[in-house]
């Protein structure tokens, strides 16, 4: 027996099958996002005052990205368009620029988390704080913690500190960095017994990071995931063309929808955790 | 589809209006952050206020929320219902946080436990 609806719509609701269900499925995306957005309201007005993590993402960046997505966001609809009036070969090449661009959004993200993990606080016993790179045998580790000084039997770390520290507010940060511009980062010895806490910018290192990374993850695999549906319905997938053109449109609008969705939670992601 | 082929090329001249207008959005959203206001509530809000007319542009042009069927408007509005009621638990708890739950992650120290005191 043949699934109704499948292609085309049901007179009352006008809607077929997948495009009610891929809404449904969104509904509870947005849930799910909306689970982590208030937790992350909740845990950003119970930090006391200083100790929320601010103005240490990389905002050029972070902007960039957004346009990337924003971008693969107009071929996707440009690219249902085509399919639409039936041009298919302008359909290919708007989705591959989506798959591009999804695939730039994920490298370009990778390069931050690796910024993030190369970076470190330390927190000095006598209460001094400060941030920036280490540097070790030439190199800047990463993922070192205060475990790792011991483990490593180290009596001393080299550190290339930052100007500014998040303590400060967003206009002192900012002061310092124009101040520090153009002089070199004069690395700093610190005693091993001096230093109380050592972590890198990890989910460990505070509450801000925890719930950066547990978004900005969470949006990632929901990129990564697009990005795969997409490619396949552009490449293998693409067969269905020629024998169920309607079918392969609603296909495309599908996975669309979803798209458009993530790039939706990016809008709200992007201010609240590098802007604010 | 609630689309024939001509409206939808009528459309296309709209989505590239809409993909300039989210980008213009973003850089107005980047340079207010430059700009320092004094006030934290209006930094927040006007970062959202502006977030939260790109995200009307994507749904409403890109996910065609602008003309839509009705089920589909019913499924976002109980969304959006149970939404709102999360977010009102989330300010509701805000006067009952968890005792040391603002703190900047667990602190290990390097120190060797103390000896316990010999009695």
């Amino acid at each position: 027996m043949e699934i109704p609806y499948a292609v085309h719509p049901r007179q009352d609701t006008g809607l077929y099958n997948a495009k009610l269900g891929i809404w449904l499925f969104l509904a509870s995306e947005v849930m799910l996002f909306g689970g982590l957005f208030s937790s992350y309201i909740i845990l950003r007005i119970g930090a006391a005052t200083g100790d929320w993590v601010h103005g240490l993402l990389n905002i050029p960046i972070g902007t960039f990205n957004t346009a990337v997505l924003i971008t693969s966001s107009v071929t996707v609809v440009l690219s249902w368009s085509a399919l639409k009036v039936g041009n298919f070969a302008k359909y290919r090449v708007l989705q591959a620029i989506t798959i591009l661009c999804a695939l730039g959004f994920l490298g370009i993200k990778s390069f931050e988390y690796r910024e993030k993990f190369l970076h470190y606080e330390v927190w000095k016993k006598d209460g001094t704080r400060l941030l920036g790179h280490i540097e070790h045998n030439g190199a800047h580790p990463m993922f070192w913690n205060t475990q790792t000084l011991q483990q490593m039997k180290l009596d001393s770390i080299k550190l290339l500190p930052d100007p500014e520290h998040y303590r400060m507010n967003a206009k002192e940060m900012a002061h310092a960095r124009k101040e520090a511009r153009g002089h070199a980062h004069e690395p700093v010895t610190i005693k091993t017994d001096e230093i109380q806490r050592l972590s890198a910018f990890v989910p460990g290192h505070s509450t801000y990071f925890a719930i950066y990374f547990t978004l900005t993850a969470l949006h990632a695999l929901h990129v990564l995931a697009g990005a795969i549906v997409i490619a396949y319905i552009w490449g293998p997938g693409a067969k269905l063309w020629k024998t169920d053109p309607e079918r392969y449109i609603n296909r495309v609008e599908v996975s669309g929808l979803f798209w458009h969705f993530v790039d939706l939670v990016w809008i709200f992601l992007f201010p609240v955790l590098y802007l604010l | 589809m609630s689309h024939d082929a001509h409206e939808v090329s009528k459309h296309v001249r709209i989505y590239f209006i809409v993909g300039f207008a989210l980008l213009i959005g973003t850089i107005l959203t980047v340079a207010m952050n430059y700009l320092h206001f004094d006030s934290m509530a209006l930094t927040v809000f006007i970062a959202l206020l502006i977030a939260t007319v790109k995200g009307f542009l994507v749904a409403g042009y890109f996910m065609h929320l602008m003309s839509e069927k009705k089920m589909i408007y019913g499924i976002l509005g109980a969304t959006a219902f149970f939404f709102a009621g999360m977010m009102y638990l989330t300010i509701h708890a805000r006067d009952d946080m968890p005792h040391g739950s603002s703190h900047t992650g667990s602190i290990r120290t390097l120190e060797v436990p103390a000896k316990t005191a010999s009695h």
